[in-house]
């Protein structure tokens, strides 16, 4: 069970407070009327699974219920850092 | 003195307190600080169970975690029955009861031993694989045969009588393991200040040191661990829990302990004590004091009872002052095994010799064991033994000096028991637990914890020193390196000092070999509670399993309840040795969490029965309840089902509810639609984005209705919104869908729109909502308020606020029946106050009360979908006939939009939302029945949608039903055929979904 650091609440929490909200870093297109099925396809069921680090968006559920990023290597399951929305990595893949 | 096999003087136990306690129902009496192993074993009990394939007799083995034998039944009382209880740790008590939990019927006479040895052969590892496998519609009844004859501990039948509880724990340093490198551990850090937590599976601190003769600080063992612990114990900043097994090392160094509180006291736990508690630690840094487990030499008929762990005997005889047989033969590997010829010896029984595997052993017990008159047989082992119940005799030979085979001729010694030693292999099972792999280390001969990302740290006999002054160092390197992690100051320790003993080179050996190869040798045993043999894994490698995972899982080694404790390390030797190749390139196999089985109870600690799950309830409840309401869980809510009337069925009751509704007035508590409270100058906007329909000119004072959809432009969710002033609405989202909506505002707020002025607040729980429906509903109203809710001034879709019952109320006139409809929200805790005033009015209207199916039944009836039910995450709002509410024209692409223009979802022959109605009127489909157009096709039959809702309407004297037909909106008028599971086919016609007042008079009135 992780023990995550809210940037919000400035505090490491039970990951029982938190909820994964996927794959951080997708931005909704910002005219989707002009996309192609395939770009609209990309953006909606397309994500990455990495072995490794992997940037993936966390909410703070029954907390501050505020979202944030997460960067966290799927084979040791460490947290890597957090970081707010709109934020980018500092740890990432080389 | 029936305790044949007690000494006089020695050990931990109290002499003073016998306790009598019964075995397979047979009564016998041990003493206060036995286990219920030491005193089987003090009575001569040499039978414990029988194994699981081939039914042979076995005894105790072990003395701690690691037994794979003696597995218990315990319990008195059907209540207080617990399955697999290892008796080398379980404490014994005053009436205590316990039987063996394999052999049928019974340890001593086995019918499935007979067929054991007969079928011997005829079961080869992969056996379960290829015997049961065909039929697989058979594979049940397998299993009840296989577990019956092989048994593996039973359930209680009734419900346990104890209680069990949690605790969230948190602290510096967490030590696992209260041997001597975990207290200097814990001392170490404890002094230097920090907090720490030290847990031990035994009852008693001290580890293997209560089951040794050392010195350490120039006194007995013992007295040094008792004034550590003394010390511990007294420091605030400690908590020290003994009978605590560490069952699991999770990420981020999250550990969790399975404390036995009062198992050792009684059957059940004595004055409402807390029979076990589950610690869920949060540790900053993590020692790891977890020590080794003795390595058993596999042999022929190696669990013959007798055939024990050496430092298992050394245990029993200076802990427990038990010495399990007369005339002992050692077989070894090292020189460590030693010390129990020399207990066995100083007990004053008889050592027939000690078979040491090496050419030339020399150290000093070596010398010590010359010096006591015992026979040392160098360059010789054990390959056989004698006895079926008890071992009689065994047979020894010389072998080759890389112990591959024999070379001597076969001599035969008499003797009852033989204590083995293959050397001593770290306990890394919670270092694997993290997802570390074990690492080989040839100069110990043994596994010891490989790399980690936890903030974790070893000391003593898991790093594979196995000495007690290397473990007293070790751990306070540990402790002192945890104080310099923590940023916490050194502590001033003196390392106390153990005796050092010179010791010779071990060798590295597992398999003991026989005149005959390993396929024709008598059984040589690998893992006893599985019965897997030395022959069997040789099988499973001839047989291509080249894997040790593999190998593992065809052999089914190291599946038991035990873990594979003893056996696993030497099944991957014999496999590697048989792959010719080391054991590093054979690899491991690591272990899982939990280390020793956890009782349930105490997984679950308060979480059960009506603390399992919140329960929410309306402030309505009470008069629900009183009123003989029953009840539906929604979501975590329990909300009136229906009310029924004494005598009544549920149709009955279901009927009258929705006729009285349509006649006169019906009432509904609708309290758990979920209810977010939305503000903020641009919160009209976000209302655009998430909903399919407009709202850009919604004034204040109206309420519309939006369907919410996901970026695949399927409907999640619909709900009411009301503008209740210019930059502030009320959203109403499904009973069961609130939190999920509101998480899903948040989220598109924060990550993609967070330039947008807006907030969000859950005011689900902060109103009580009433819903008064029926041609007489604004008369009642009326009745209760002064303020105007004519036609004229308050019309269909408005809102306004009101004083109703004297109390401030929000009314809103919208209608989820097709009725005229108000629905009255007022503060929470004036709820039950207004509800009960509508009661006192409404009587003469015949008031009626109804739940949740009969709201189903009127809105059904009037086509509204609800989601979840007719929806299931695959329809557009279009599927649904309802592309009134979207907007495609609005400036900002909504949610869905772009989502519902994809290629699948314009197709023309979607499943889309009907009305069906049964040719026979009284015929009600079952909700889910799959529709067919041509209902002579043969099976398997194309089915073109199935039923979502469906219900018999008191109001229009026939069934209504919606479904989902392929491309139904434009078929409607035509056929389509239910076939159901009882063999009807049932005709029905595809319709409206509006089966009453399609045109909506009944509530413009």
């Amino acid at each position: 069970m992780f023990y995550i650091y809210c940037p919000y609440c400035g505090e490491h929490r039970e990951e029982e407070e938190f909820h994964n909200h996927g794959q951080a870093h997708i931005e909704r297109p910002l005219d989707p009327d002009s996309c192609t099925d395939e770009e609209w396809g990309n953006y909606m069921f397309f994500r990455k699974n990495p072995k490794g680090l992997h940037h993936e968006i966390w909410v703070h559920a029954v907390g501050c219920r505020k979202f944030f990023n997460v960067t966290r290597d799927t084979v040791t399951y460490e947290i890597k850092e957090v970081y707010k929305m709109g934020e980018q990595p500092k740890v990432v893949a080389k | 003195m029936s305790q044949k096999n007690r000494l006089q003087s020695g050990g931990r136990i109290d002499r003073s307190k016998p306790l009598t306690f019964t075995y397979n129902g047979k009564q016998y009496e041990g003493f206060a600080g036995d286990t219920l192993a030491s005193a089987l074993l003090a009575n001569g009990v040499d039978l414990v169970g029988r194994s699981f394939k081939y039914s042979r007799p076995r005894g105790i083995v072990a003395a701690g975690a690691e037994e794979p034998n003696a597995i218990m039944q315990l319990g008195a009382t059907e209540a207080t029955q617990v399955p697999n209880v290892r008796a080398t740790q379980q404490e014994l008590f005053s009436g205590l009861v316990s039987g063996s939990t394999n052999g049928w019927p019974n340890v001593d006479m086995d019918i499935m031993g007979l067929v054991g040895k007969l079928g011997g052969k005829m079961m080869p590892p992969g056996f379960y694989y290829k015997t049961f496998m065909y039929p697989q519609s058979m594979w049940e009844t397998y299993e009840k045969v296989i577990r019956q004859a092989a048994g593996l501990g039973r359930s209680p039948k009734e419900y346990d009588v104890d209680i069990y509880d949690k605790m969230n724990q948190h602290c510096d340093l967490m030590v696992v393991g209260a041997g001597p490198a975990g207290l200097m551990a814990a001392l170490t850090a404890a002094r230097g200040g920090a907090r720490v937590i030290i847990a031990d599976e035994q009852n008693e601190f001290g580890g293997n040191l209560l089951s040794s003769k050392e010195t350490v600080d120039g006194k007995a063992a013992a007295a040094w661990v008792a004034s550590v612990t003394k010390e511990l114990e007294a420091n605030e900043n400690v908590i020290v829990l003994p009978r605590s097994t560490v069952n699991g090392y999770h990420d981020h160094n999250f550990l969790t302990i399975h404390q036995r509180m009062t198992e050792h006291l009684a059957d059940r736990a004595p004055n409402g004590q807390i029979r076990a508690r589950y610690h869920r630690v949060r540790a900053k840094w993590v020692v790891l004091a977890t020590g080794a487990h003795e390595r058993p030499l596999v042999f022929a008929n190696n669990d013959v009872p007798g055939v024990m762990l050496a430092g298992a005997v050394s245990t029993y005889i200076n802990r427990y002052g038990v010495v399990p047989g007369n005339e002992l033969v050692l077989m070894t590997t090292n020189d460590n095994a030693y010390r129990t010829a020399l207990d066995w010896h100083d007990a004053g029984r008889k050592v027939q010799a000690i078979v040491d595997t090496r050419k030339n052993p020399t150290g000093a017990l070596v010398e010590a064991a010359r010096e006591r008159g015992i026979t040392v047989m160098a360059g010789s082992a054990v390959i056989d033994v004698q006895g079926s119940k008890r071992v009689s005799g065994v047979s020894v030979a010389s072998i080759s000096e890389d112990g591959s085979k024999v070379t001597g001729s076969v001599k035969k010694l008499s003797a009852d028991t033989v204590a083995s030693s293959g050397g001593w292999s770290p306990v890394v099972h919670l270092s694997c637990h993290t997802g570390s792999r074990p690492q080989w280390n040839d100069e110990i001969i043994g596994f010891v914890p490989g790399k980690t990302v936890q903030k974790q740290l070893i000391a003593g006999a898991v790093s594979g020193n196995f000495t007690t002054s290397g473990a007293l160092e070790q751990g306070h390197q540990a402790g002192a390196e945890a104080l310099e992690k923590l940023g916490l100051k050194a502590a001033d320790v003196a390392v106390p000092a153990a005796a050092e003993v010179k010791e010779s080179k071990p060798m590295a050996l597992f398999h003991i070999p026989h005149t005959k190869p390993t396929s024709q040798a008598p059984k040589q045993f690998v893992d006893y509670q599985n019965d897997v043999t030395a022959s069997g894994i040789e099988l499973a490698c001839r047989e291509g399993f080249e894997s040790i995972e593999h190998v593992k899982r065809y052999t089914a080694m190291g599946f038991g309840t035990d873990q594979g404790k003893l056996g696993n390390i030497n099944g991957m030797a014999i496999a590697a040795k048989f792959l010719n190749q080391s054991i590093p390139e054979t690899g491991t196999t690591i272990f899982r969490p939990n280390y020793t089985p956890i009782t349930f109870g105490a997984i679950a600690g308060r979480d059960c029965k009506e603390l399992f799950d919140p329960e929410r309830y309306s402030a309505m409840h009470k008069w629900h309840l009183e009123n003989g309401a029953k009840f539906e869980d929604v979501g975590q809510w329990k909300r009136p089902w229906y009310f029924p009337k004494a005598g009544e069925s549920m149709q009955e009751a279901l009927n009258r509810e929705c006729l009285a509704t349509r006649e006169s007035i019906g009432i509904l508590d609708a309290s758990t639609l979920g209810k977010i409270d939305i503000q903020g100058k641009d919160a009209r906007e976000f209302l655009g984005r998430v909903y399919a329909n407009a709202w850009a000119k919604l004034p204040v004072g109206r309420c519309r209705y939006g369907l919410m959809l996901k970026e695949d432009g399927m409907v999640f969710d619909d709900g009411v919104t009301s503008c209740l002033g210019e930059n502030h609405f009320l959203m109403t989202t499904t009973s069961g869908g609130a939190a999920t909506v509101l998480n899903w505002l948040e989220f598109y707020h924060q990550t993609e729109w967070p330039e947008l002025e807006v907030y969000f607040t859950s005011v689900t729980d902060h109103w009580a909502t009433m819903t008064i429906s029926g041609p007489n509903s604004r008369k009642l109203l009326e009745e209760l308020t002064d303020d105007d809710v004519s036609k004229e001034n308050f019309k269909f879709m408005d809102w306004k606020p009101a004083t109703v019952a004297g109390v401030p109320a929000r009314v809103f006139r919208i209608s989820f029946t097709g009725e005229l409809s108000f629905e009255i929200n007022v503060q929470a805790n004036y709820g039950l106050h207004v509800w009960e005033k509508l009661f006192e009015h409404g009587a003469k209207y015949n008031l009626t009360p109804y739940g949740t199916e009969t709201m189903h039944i009127l809105r059904a009836e009037k086509g509204f979908i609800i989601a979840g039910q007719d929806t299931d995450g695959s329809v557009h709002p279009y599927d649904l006939g309802m592309g009134w509410a979207v907007s495609m024209n609005k400036p900002f692409s909504f949610i869905g939009k772009r989502g519902m223009q994809r290629e699948d979802c314009v197709r023309a022959d979607r499943k889309q939302m009907v009305g069906i109605k049964t040719i026979d009127p009284n015929i009600v489909l079952p909700e889910g029945a799959q529709g067919v157009f041509d209902p002579t096709a043969s099976i398997p039959m194309p089915m073109v949608g199935h039923v979502t809702s469906s219900y018999w309407s008191a109001n229009l004297g026939r069934s209504v039903a919606l479904a989902f037909v392929k491309g139904g909106l434009d078929k409607m008028g035509e056929k389509v055929y239910y076939p159901l599971v009882d063999g009807r086919m049932v005709e029905a016609e595809i319709c409206s979904p509006i089966f009453l007042d399609p045109k909506g008079e009944r509530q413009n009135v």
